[in-house]
């Protein structure tokens, strides 16, 4: 049995109580302790440059040319912080209840309730910083609400929230860099974890553009690495984004949690064709204000399908708003899984709108119209003719949403203020990830996770402004405490020899994998490979699971996984920028990835959150939870074989939150 | 549609480089320019050849990490956009395009179409930050109002993604864009007023030691920008270089 | 780039290049005030501007005035070539296609070429009467008791029939004054956003003066030759 390590006592005190008695290390004993962050987004930032502040020697790790690149950039809609600045009862304990609700009650409570606690914090430290979020007129932080929740607690900057935070976190990691506090390692991916005598002592990484393969050591290593959605290949995520890191550590000790937990956007922009990289995502905020439908006739959705029927002209009475429908106390802002599963129930019955049939309308008309009156109020324009109104409603949106519209203009060619916009869901973040305990530490002892890496506080499914307040919480606010925890073993240690025999073995083992790539002589480019294997994953592991899909699921990934092997060729030389052999690598990861993520997906005989078994559903086509058998974390131990896998159970103890089926009608 | 492709192509730092023509056929408008790109070297790989290295991550215009000089123009002949959001719908069936890298002595090729941008990072690193310890135990974050127009205008300031667009179209390749918007930035917010002339003067004196030209106030890089950052930044770099200048240490 | 020497810094070569610009666009009014005295015809016309050319070099204060051009004009360039070294070592290699037109004006992209032209004419300029003026054999003659050298008469013989190449040393002089008009047209507003000065209000008003500014002045200045030129054929 797994052990969380959370403190005892009331929940509101945990956190409290656990800073106050782990133990400190001293400024002048910090200055020989060594750090090392993989991964430089909002969590890894945050992290290295509050460990550096410290006193730590710290190690930033980031593939790409720049931290400041890595894939929180491109969150979009907020950050939410339980600050009630709206006085509509927001508190630290709604905020931990809305968190823990909308996770389908499949996350660790301690955990989420210091998250809540903690987000208060953030804001004034990102505002501290120079952050410049969105604000009234009165110079006062603006809010807004996201799906899942009845209040208006999320922080912006626009449509580009993610940006901003990290630009603000980067920002405290380039003033460590120039103190010489953090060393940074850009353009280096991580190849391995290294363990020495059951503790994690660093890590190999290789120079992407010299080839160099290189040992760094540590005292302890913080993955910060991001999530895995590229597993399905579609995704929202950056071209680069990978498990590779996170996978190294399962294989090295670490357990994986979760795996199948994949969260489903709903508004991305659908798919044009077979050559499409990635999807967009067209942020959540959107629905805040954007309404959703399709035709209420097959015929009509038909039509509009063939081009011969423009969506405008559809009236009226002639339109389903089927989140309105089927949802009428949260409509439009009902969570992400469910709003996820609704547009994919429309389009299989045939529904619709776009030539694949996989699209919705997210339609902007009543909000402009609404926002036009409101305005032609303001101004004391009396009797304003419908032209005017959508001109000063236009204005409106135009100056909250501007930046999202254009994006969609510039993908698709269309106009969103003259019609609506198509959005189908696609993956978007994972849930699942390193188990690690209260401290966010993994299985494996000096060697932690944070951010969308770990598992820990979005539970089956995340709501939206979370994932920014979970990686900057995780950062700058409870690393820096807990990992000192740890340390405080390690004053008289001593510099990290890098030339103990598991560093030796785990460089030996990356070299002769790269050499395996360059030598194989396969035709097969690795995107092929890739591409297959999110296919599997998207029909079989996707927004619908049920166990015969999910077995030959199984049954293709460990074929394509040898084929592979076999086939896959990799151009250019170990030494030099290869961007191909990176993408090997990670793919290489992929393949066994998905495979454990079936396994999971076929071992947790329920619904829940992102997690939709086919097998178990209400009548109405809700998720149905198992709470008797399945209120448990699945954590995986590696074995040599994903199929293999043993599966570890940490039971999740709800002493503050009733568990409740889910409800948001 | 059917293209002709002229790449450059450099095979390290130390090559010298050429540039390289390669057909490709049967591109949808659809397609990003990136994924024309891979359906180039899908086909260069299949053949037996080397793929075209080229930087590129998010693809949805906002990590600044593609870069291309497409037809003489950074990020292409698109207005607000990155080469990842540039459509092959905004080229003709036949065209002949030209791509090459950012040129610039302070962004190094690393091969074909990558270079290294981490003189940014050091531009930034010099100063483009607020001296705030990561704590959370500053002030609440509404204690200090900050006028709408201002918090509007340093976000605009602060949208720069660092791509290096303004560098690479600059005739002289200034990096006085990317610099001033951060400047920029926090001149604008109260949070950014203790150290703003000894940032500015950091920041300056970093990015001439990088090796960057001078701005000539061509305003190429405001309308080559993906995010449109203004030249009203520039000016009020200067003025606050001037600023810190003329009242020495 | 080593900003070691002259400038501290290259904001500082630019406030250099501002100031020295805007102070000669000074001098060009002053200089076209004077010169416009040259359509004033009859002997009227030639006294009082030989009256001016005298006053021009022998007053202390124009003296000091003349010397600041020379410094203002020495230091423009000096700087200019400074800038143009420096933005040339900034990108050693060129891109093979470039579409500058795309996204600068025409002017602002040719600065130097421009100013190049310039700096030759103000050499051909200062040979073809400051030289002359100061160094060469002018004749003569008394105003109310003052010997005044007849500057008048040396710019109508250079662009009257007497000099053969008359007609080229017009032309010329009308090539270099839209030389000047172009490098004026960026040139002008240019240096208030070097110092910072723009805003959303008084900004288009800046550039629609330097406008303004760009035309007139070279117009008038390239007026001269033309009119001097034309009334001396018949």
């Amino acid at each position: 049995m797994l052990n969380s390590k959370v403190p005892q006592g009331p929940l509101a005190e945990k956190w409290t109580n656990h800073k106050n008695s782990i133990r400190l290390v001293n400024p002048a004993n910090k200055r020989s302790i060594d750090v090392i962050v993989v991964g430089t987004g909002l969590a890894g930032s945050s992290a290295a440059a509050s460990l550096a502040e410290m006193g730590y020697n710290v190690k930033a790790f980031c593939f790409q040319d720049s931290p400041r690149r890595a894939h929180s950039i491109a969150a979009q809609g907020g950050i939410n912080a339980a600050k009630n600045y709206q006085n509509d009862g927001d508190s630290t304990y709604r905020l931990f209840y809305d968190t823990v609700k909308g996770g389908d009650y499949r996350s660790r409570e301690a955990n989420v309730y210091r998250l809540a606690e903690v987000s208060a914090n953030i804001i004034d430290q990102c505002v501290a910083q120079g952050v410049p979020f969105a604000r009234d007129y009165g110079g006062l932080l603006d809010n807004r609400s996201f799906g899942g929740v009845q209040v208006s607690r999320t922080f912006y900057a626009k449509g580009q929230t993610g940006q901003q935070l990290l630009l603000g976190a980067c920002s405290a990691l380039s003033r460590q860099i120039s103190k010489g506090k953090v060393k940074l390692y850009n353009r280096h991916e991580m190849m391995d974890v290294v363990v020495v005598d059951g503790k994690c002592r660093g890590i190999i990484a290789r120079n992407l553009v010299t080839g160099e393969v290189e040992r760094h050591g540590a005292h302890a290593v913080i993955l910060a690495s991001g999530g895995y959605g590229n597993v399905f290949f579609l995704s929202t995520n950056a071209m680069g984004s990978n498990v590779s890191a996170a996978w190294k550590a399962h294989k090295k000790g670490a357990h994986f949690a979760n795996p199948s937990f994949t969260q489903i956007h709903p508004t991305c922009i659908p798919v044009s064709g077979s050559h499409q990289s990635k999807l967009t995502l067209m942020s959540e905020s959107l629905r805040n204000d954007g309404r959703i439908w399709v035709p209420r006739k097959k015929e009509d959705a038909q039509a509009v399908r063939e081009g011969k029927l423009r969506p405008v002209d559809i009236r009226e009475e002639d339109r389903d708003y089927y989140l309105e429908r089927r949802y009428p106390a949260f409509g439009n802002l009902v969570p992400r899984d469910v709003a996820s599963r609704a547009a994919k129930e429309r389009c299989d019955a045939g529904f619709g709108v776009n030539e694949t049939g996989e699209a919705v309308f997210l339609d902007y008309a009543s909000a402009i119209e609404r926002y036009g009156k409101t305005e032609a109020n303001i101004r004391g324009l009396e009797n304003p003719s419908a032209s005017e109104i959508k001109a000063l409603g236009t204005e409106v949106v135009k100056a909250k949403y501007g930046n999202l519209f254009d994006m969609y203009k510039q993908i698709t060619a269309d106009n969103p203020y003259e019609t609506p916009m198509k959005i189908y869901p696609a993956v978007h973040y994972t849930m699942g990830g390193l188990w690690v305990d209260y401290n966010l530490m993994t299985a494996v002892p000096g060697l932690y996770a944070a951010g969308e890496a770990n598992f820990s506080d979005h539970g089956a499914n995340r709501l939206g402004a979370s994932a920014l307040m979970q990686g900057l919480a995780d950062g700058y606010f409870v690393l820096p405490y807990t990992v000192g925890d740890y340390l405080a073993d390690d004053i008289r240690t001593g510099p990290i020899s890098t030339d103990h025999p598991a560093f030796e073995a785990a460089e030996k083992e990356v070299t002769e994998r790269i050499q395996h790539f360059l030598n194989n002589p396969g035709d097969t480019p690795v995107d092929d490979f890739h591409r297959k294997l999110g296919r599997i994953m998207w029909n079989n592991c996707g927004m619908a699971r049920n166990a015969d899909g999910l077995k030959q699921a199984i049954a293709d990934i460990r074929a394509l996984r040898e084929e592979f092997w076999k086939k896959v060729r990799v151009p250019g030389t170990a030494t030099q920028y290869n961007p191909e052999l990176d993408k090997a690598g990670r793919v290489a990861d992929f393949l066994e990835l998905g495979e454990l993520m079936c396994v999971d997906a076929l071992a947790r005989e329920e619904s829940c959150g992102g997690h939709f078994r086919e097998e178990h559903q209400t009548a109405e086509g809700e998720a149905l939870r198992n709470d008797a058998d399945f209120t448990f974390v699945s954590a995986w131990e590696y074995t040599g074989d994903p199929s293999e896998a043993k599966l570890e159970k940490e039971e999740l103890v709800y002493e503050n939150i009733e568990l409740k089926q889910r409800s948001y009608k | 549609m059917n293209l002709t492709l002229k790449v450059w192509r450099q095979n390290g730092p130390e090559d010298k480089g050429r540039m390289e023509t390669y057909p490709v056929s049967d591109i949808s408008e659809h397609m990003s320019f990136l994924e024309m790109m891979d359906v180039l070297n899908d086909q260069l790989v299949r053949d037996g050849k080397d793929p075209i290295a080229f930087d590129h991550d998010c693809r949805e215009g906002i990590c600044g990490m593609c870069s291309m000089f497409i037809n003489g123009e950074a990020h292409g002949p698109g207005r607000g956009v990155t080469t990842c959001q540039l459509h092959m719908r905004s080229f003709k069936d036949g065209d002949t395009i030209y791509i090459e890298p950012w040129r610039a002595q302070a962004f190094p090729v690393i091969k074909d179409l990558v270079v290294d941008r981490s003189a940014f990072d050091r531009v930034i690193q010099a100063g483009g930050y607020v001296s705030v310890n990561t704590s959370g135990n500053t002030i609440d974050a509404n204690t200090i109002p900050i006028p709408k127009a201002d918090a509007d205008e340093a976000f605009n300031a602060a949208t720069c993604i660092g791509c290096g667009a303004c560098v690479a179209t600059c005739k002289n390749a200034s990096a006085m864009l990317f610099v001033s918007a951060k400047v920029s930035q926090l001149a604008l917010l109260p949070q950014g007023q203790p150290e703003r002339e000894l940032r500015v003067k950091r920041m300056v004196e970093q990015m001439d030691k990088e090796g960057f030209g001078n701005c000539t106030n061509t305003g190429a890089c405001e309308v080559e920008c993906p995010k449109g950052i203004s030249l009203t930044n520039i000016a009020r770099m200067n003025r606050d270089y001037l600023t810190a200048s003329l009242k020495g240490e | 780039m080593s900003n070691k020497g002259l400038f501290p810094s290259s904001l500082s070569k630019k406030y250099a290049m501002a100031a020295t610009g805007l102070f000669l666009c000074l001098f060009l009014v002053g200089h076209l005030l004077g010169n416009l005295q040259l359509f004033q015809s009859g002997e009227a016309g030639r006294d009082a501007f030989n009256e001016y050319a005298l006053f021009m070099t022998t007053f202390p204060l124009v003296k000091v005035l003349s010397y600041a051009t020379y410094f203002g004009i020495l230091l423009h360039v000096v700087d200019g070539i400074l800038l143009v070294r420096a933005n040339r070592a900034a990108r050693p290699v060129r891109y093979v296609k470039e579409n500058g037109a795309a996204n600068a004006g025409w002017s602002s992209r040719n600065m130097a070429v421009l100013g190049t032209v310039v700096l030759a004419f103000i050499a051909a300029h200062m040979q073809n009467f400051w030289y002359v003026m100061h160094f060469g054999e002018v004749s003569t003659y008394a105003i109310d008791g003052v010997e005044v050298k007849d500057l008048h008469g040396v710019v109508m013989e250079f662009f009257g029939p007497a000099n053969g190449m008359a007609l080229g040393a017009v032309l010329f002089y009308v090539i270099a004054q839209v030389a000047i008009g172009f490098h004026l047209w960026h040139g002008f507003a240019s240096a208030f956003q070097s110092f910072g000065l723009r805003s959303e209000k008084y900004t288009p008003w800046i550039e629609g003066a330097g406008k303004a500014f760009s035309v007139v002045v070279p117009a008038a200045f390239a007026s001269i030759p033309v009119y001097l030129y034309i009334i001396q054929l018949s």
